[in-house]
């Protein structure tokens, strides 16, 4: 890449605190007043890894978040980690968002902005979808790589070691490309006193409708087609037994009694 | 009059409690009971910015008020007593006289070295036989050609052992009383200059604290801070600086064992009931909750003041009069309201007791405080 800066965008939400949210009995949505916010711990993973890209080779870090004026507050964080520019996607037509027309929103945002790398976490910690960045990928049409759990860059292409549940694939990507992180990837830093301060100082730049090259029937509730039929508590699982040094006919075995033992098969 | 706090010192507020509750807290009892330098805590102060919060950018600080640093103060000593003195003793004893009273050039080579926190820094008045009358200096400094010739000792000093720098006063006329009194900055290596065994305390016991000795130590001329004579009101401004960070601390003392008092009380049933369910557990904490938040009030608006009046004297004794006061009547009660439990070193509200002592006794006595606010009323 020589001397040009690396333009990266770290896509970060604003979510509650805690998992067990409250929720509103009338659209099955989340109460967000009830509870206090933090940066989404994927996102803020990712945005420490552009941080650290930042620190290790130079970059221009611009974080970018859709959601309620409010959320200007993890932005401000963002500000104080370390991040050199900030953008709230806000306006009541972005209300009532699915992951599709949030990404759709996103991408008709990140499209006019320089960048070769796209951050994002892997899933937010109130819907869990783990969508909204692969879709921005899709709309952008740009590589996606998935649960980063190392980012190097090398001149015009980025090399990711990727995490799946049993074993790690190494991928290359030409940039620009999008990748989403973990929050075990990395212990990302805190703020400091004075970057907090600064971060107020600082504009956070708005985004609403009438500054986005967009289709307004893909916008908000409108643009979006998922509907929730019902949202309920998630019953808590039992840990499982690990059952290990067994040849397979031992195995089969075990589970066949296992399985009369809890009376599912006769 | 605003009492809210702005949204940045909201933040930074869950930023110092995030950091303390995380990096400090799970070492407080630790240091406690083995009477250690917090050396895990000073570590993590040098890291996250804490050692120069009140100081310009230009010197290497944080940029901050003083509010956020007597905030910061606050936050550690809700955990660890101990970290919080380390912290206070260097920003308001080590390195404010130096940001003040420095030349340029004194400046330059010290200050971004203690906000980064390279630099401990510490600070040595007290003698022996002058501790509330400071006139009474022993310490002798005698200019000899280059450099001046130190010799004395000092006690009870804070950071000592670990600080790489001392801010110390010394004689320089002794028959001019306290305008004889001369500030020195004293490196650790310099020749003659040592330090005396830890002393054994009976509150925070993890704060490094020991006797100073000068022998014919040689302090370059140009390590004089200010002019000579001029050290008694280097000394008196700096207290009054240091006065809002032990306030911060004794507040911090009580907002900390009533954090651990409300939580015991919720939890432990005595004839069949919390113990929050008793009246004299509700009036207790509620007694202890407001004079918690008017404690806070005093000390935040002398911090404020720090940053808009030429002098702080009344306001940064009267918050240290009052938020020590508070210290030691909220950790004796929810000492209290454990009961047994709370005489148990198992318990952080012990600690906070036997810590909050301090809090009445240096940086000036509660009646030094005293003094001082008496002065204003007959002025």
């Amino acid at each position: 890449m020589g001397s040009k800066v690396l333009n990266i965008i770290v896509c970060i939400k604003q979510v509650p605190n805690i998992r067990e949210a409250r929720l509103d009995p009338g659209t099955g949505t989340m109460l967000r007043d009830a509870i206090p916010s933090i940066m989404n711990p994927d996102d803020k993973a990712a945005l420490e890894a552009a941080l650290r890209l930042k620190d290790s080779r130079g970059a221009h870090v611009t974080v970018l978040s859709m959601g309620p004026p409010q959320a200007e507050t993890a932005l401000r964080e963002a500000l104080a980690m370390g991040a050199d520019e900030a953008f709230l996607l806000t306006d009541r037509a972005f209300a009532g968002s699915d992951t599709c027309a949030t990404a759709y929103t996103i991408a008709a945002a990140i499209k006019v902005m320089k960048y070769d790398l796209i951050f994002t976490g892997r899933q937010a910690i109130d819907g869990d979808t783990a969508q909204v960045g692969p879709q921005i990928a899709e709309h952008l049409q740009i590589a996606n790589i998935s649960y980063a759990e190392k980012i190097t860059v090398q001149a015009d292409a980025v090399i990711v070691t990727s995490r799946l549940d049993n074993c790690s694939y190494v991928v290359k990507a030409k940039m620009p490309c999008l990748i989403t992180t973990l929050s075990e990837l990395n212990e990302p830093r805190y703020m400091t006193p004075g970057g907090v301060f600064e971060a107020y100082r600082e504009e956070i730049k708005k985004i609403t409708r009438r500054n986005l090259d967009a289709d307004s029937k893909r916008l908000g509730q409108k643009g979006s087609p998922t509907h929730i039929a019902q949202t309920c508590a998630k019953s808590a699982k039992t840990t499982g037994i690990v059952a290990d040094h067994l040849n397979s006919q031992e195995a089969a075995e075990y589970l066949l009694e296992k399985l009369r033992e809890q009376l599912i098969i006769s | 009059m605003d009492f809210q706090l702005s949204k940045e010192h909201q933040m930074v507020r869950t930023l110092f409690q995030t950091i303390a509750q995380k990096e400090v807290k799970p070492y407080a009892q630790d240091v406690d009971e083995e009477e250690r330098f917090p050396k895990e805590a000073y570590e993590k102060f040098c890291r996250y910015g804490f050692m120069g919060i009140p100081y310009p950018k230009e010197w290497g600080g944080q940029g901050c008020d003083t509010l956020t640093y007597a905030m910061c103060v606050e936050e550690v000593a809700k955990v660890c007593c101990a970290s919080s003195t380390l912290l206070s003793a260097h920003t308001s004893l080590g390195t404010w006289p130096i940001y003040k009273y420095g030349t340029e050039e004194q400046k330059r080579k010290y200050m971004p070295k203690l906000t980064s926190g390279e630099y401990l820094g510490a600070f040595g008045l007290t003698e022996p036989n002058a501790g509330t009358d400071s006139s009474a200096q022993r310490t002798t400094a005698v200019l000899k050609g280059d450099h001046y010739l130190l010799n004395g000792s000092k006690i009870f000093i804070t950071n000592a052992g670990y600080a790489d720098l001392y801010v110390v006063f010394a004689m320089t006329e002794r028959n001019l009383g306290n305008h004889g009194i001369s500030a020195f900055i004293i490196e650790k290596g310099f020749p003659g200059f040592s330090v005396g065994k830890p002393e054994k305390k009976m509150g925070i016991r993890g704060s490094a604290t020991c006797e100073l000795f000068f022998k014919d130590c040689v302090v370059p001329k140009e390590n004089l801070l200010g002019q000579e004579g001029k050290g008694f009101i280097i000394a008196m401004t700096t207290l009054d600086g240091g006065r809002i960070g032990i306030a911060a601390q004794a507040l911090g003392l009580a907002e900390g064992a009533l954090n651990e008092t409300i939580q015991y009380v919720k939890e432990r049933k005595q004839f069949g009931r919390a113990l929050s369910k008793f009246q004299n557990t509700q009036f207790a904490i509620a007694e202890m909750l407001t004079k918690t938040q008017a404690a806070q009030l005093l000390l935040y608006k002398a911090a404020i003041a720090k940053d808009r009046q030429k002098s702080v004297s009344l306001e940064a004794a009267e918050a240290k009069l009052f938020c020590a006061d508070v210290a030691m009547d909220v950790t004796t009660r929810c000492v209290q309201l454990h009961g047994g439990y709370g005489y148990m070193r198992e318990y952080a509200v012990e600690r906070m007791m036997r810590d909050a002592k301090i809090t009445e006794i240096y940086e000036g006595t509660s009646e030094v405080q005293k003094m001082v606010i008496s002065k204003y009323a007959f002025k």
